[in-house]
């Protein structure tokens, strides 16, 4: 169970001075490894196919790479990237908080929140995204006026118009946090039941309060089960959210789609797209081996993986859940 | 004559169908160490955890101090105490598991401090200064930083040990602490249990160290099937157990 803390990169330098090494045993083993021809002939046939992909993409006439470049920091660009950027962070944000809260239903001694959890899961788990998003778009439609006051058609204080109030930006909201929230709520669910009961029981023989067992022992114990699948979500909500350009969601998408309708640079408009989506995406990769490493805290394992490596990881599309 | 710091009236608890506890009365007095025997499924840690309502019996009271655990009282009916209070009464009720259940993502410092910052709202630095006294006591001042997973599982047990006493508990309750240790560590354990009852800590160890319940026990008994079958002063009822069932488990654990 106690497993070493000092788990090293193999290519870092070793506690050489470590205990005293007897006279004639060497400092560090020469292992002599097998040659292994199958594997070189598979790196070399790898690199070939790389270096000729790259050389086909570089030089071909077809991909417009100065249109490319000219537009990569475009302000139409950009502010698609910065709408992609808040859609993404506030979905998240919005959808670990009802993924919290949803996944503490699910595990209360109440039958009705439990039931209304499992109706809320169920149901935005078992629709596609990109029809909610567009019934939020749509709202409207069922009910054009949203008030405040007594509910069961009771008089109201205040009314909106639906249509003032759901603009395009907050349905994409609406339909990715909800979402999202249905997601988040099974991750926090598992981290939850991930922790030990005797925690639970250790904690409440001291005398804390549930509340201070929750925030205190329990969820820093989940959060080191929560944090890698939560990280996948953040990535994949990073290109998911181009779904909202079906309802003029003026993502980093939506513009790159408005803009070569304009001037057919389809391709090259695309590709700017996606290296700006391939940006995001490592840079929450980043963010997310350092949170992993800091709630693996205590627990004697250091986060499997470069950080090179969890990178290359995370820019695979197929760890979509959607 | 004062009240004495344990006191059990016909104590029952089920899981269901299943009877584990079927009337169990006991008086502990204080700074008594009294040591629990039994066989497996006996009802030995169901009844440490009605002591501090970890478990809610179907029946019967526990006074601890003179106190009733996990009711009011009024007019003969009992209703459960708000938890603020029952959360009191634990307060002042330490437990021992018999795997430690450590913080694992706190330092062994910081799992000793815990209680007393989340519980008893002490400042970090009055809490980190009693922490460090208490891992001096059991001996691990110099393991004070590292991680429960970076300790032996006799380290970790004091460590849980001290945990408790920062509560400054006036009952200890220990279930099985030592079973689940390699035996060259079982030794430290006991040494820093016996000293705690050299303190004059009222204590109430399950366990299977007959050794430290003929040498530390003023009072041991003997359960079997939900029951206490015997019990008695240690050297006595080790010498000589009076019931068919003390001796067959006595003659299989000795
Ligand atoms: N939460 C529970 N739900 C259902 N049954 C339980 C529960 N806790 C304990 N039991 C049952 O109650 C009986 C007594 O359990 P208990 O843990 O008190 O025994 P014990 O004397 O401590 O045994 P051991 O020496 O193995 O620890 C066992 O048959 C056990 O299966
Ligand atoms: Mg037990």
């Amino acid at each position: 169970m106690n497993r070493s803390v000092d788990e090293r990169d193999p290519a870092a330098p070793g506690p050489a001075s470590a205990g005293p090494a007897g006279p004639e045993t060497p400092e560090t083993n020469r292992i002599s490894h097998p040659v292994r021809p199958g594997r070189w002939l598979a790196a070399g046939v790898t690199a070939l196919v790389l270096a000729w992909l790259g050389w086909s993409v570089a030089v071909n006439p077809n991909l417009h790479w100065d249109i490319v470049v000219a537009y990569q920091f475009d302000r139409v660009i950009m502010d698609g990237l910065r709408v992609t950027i808040q859609l993404t962070v506030a979905s998240m944000a919005i959808g670990v908080v009802l993924g919290v809260v949803v996944a503490l239903m699910q595990v209360s001694d109440s039958q009705v929140l439990r039931a209304g959890a499992i109706a809320y899961v169920w149901f935005f788990r078992g629709t596609p995204l990109l029809v909610q998003l567009i019934f939020w778009f749509n709202i409207a439609l069922i009910f054009p006026e949203i008030g405040l006051g007594v509910p069961f058609g009771g008089p109201k204080l205040v009314t909106w118009e639906t249509n003032a109030l759901v603009t395009g930006f907050v349905a994409a909201l609406l339909g990715l946090s909800i979402n999202e929230g249905a997601y988040m709520s099974e991750i926090v669910r598992a981290g939850l039941r991930a922790v030990d009961p005797g925690q639970q029981e250790a904690a409440a023989a001291l005398g804390m309060s549930r509340l201070k067992i929750m925030k205190r022992v329990v969820l820093p114990q989940a959060m080191r089960i929560i944090v890698p699948p939560t990280g996948n979500q953040f990535i994949s909500m990073l290109k998911t959210t181009s779904l909202v350009s079906v309802i003029a969601g003026a993502d980093l998408l939506t513009v790159a789609q408005r803009l070569y309708l304009t001037n057919f640079e389809v391709i090259a408009l695309l590709i700017v797209a996606s290296i700006w989506y391939l940006v995001l995406t490592t840079v929450a990769s980043v963010g997310q081996y350092f949170l992993e490493r800091r709630f693996s805290r205590g627990f004697g394992v250091t986060v499997p993986g470069t950080l090179r490596g969890r990178i290359g990881r995370n820019l695979r599309f197929s760890g979509s859940t959607r | 004559m004062t009240t004495p710091m344990v006191r059990c009236q016909s104590l029952r608890k089920s899981f269901g169908r299943l009877e584990v506890l079927r009337g169990i009365d006991m008086v502990i007095e204080r700074g008594q160490v009294v040591c629990v025997v039994g066989p497996s499924g006996s009802g030995k840690s169901t009844l440490l955890r009605c002591l501090n309502h970890l478990e809610e019996p179907q029946a019967g009271r526990v006074y601890v101090d003179g106190e009733l655990i996990g009711y009011s009282e009024r007019g003969g009916r009992l209703r459960p105490l708000p938890d603020a209070r029952l959360r009191r009464q634990r307060e002042s009720i330490g437990m021992v598991f018999q795997r430690f259940h450590l913080f694992p993502h706190r330092t062994a410092v910081e799992n000793v401090m815990e209680g007393l910052i989340a519980v008893k709202g002490v400042g970090a630095a009055d809490a980190r200064k009693r922490a460090d006294d208490l891992l001096d006591r059991v001996g691990l001042a110099d393991r004070a930083h590292h991680y429960p997973a970076q300790l032996s599982g006799g380290q970790q047990q004091r460590v849980a040990i001290a945990r408790s006493l920062a509560m400054s508990p006036k009952l200890m309750l220990f279930d099985e602490p030592t079973s689940a240790l390699d035996p060259e560590l079982v030794g430290d354990v006991l040494e820093v249990m016996k000293n705690l009852a050299a303190s004059g800590m009222t204590m109430i160890v399950v366990t299977h160290e007959m050794g430290f319940a003929r040498e530390v026990g003023d009072h041991l008994v003997f359960m079997d099937e939900g029951m206490i079958i015997e019990q008695g002063p240690p050297r006595d009822l080790l010498a000589a157990p009076q019931h068919d069932r003390t001796r067959a488990f006595l003659s299989k654990v000795l």
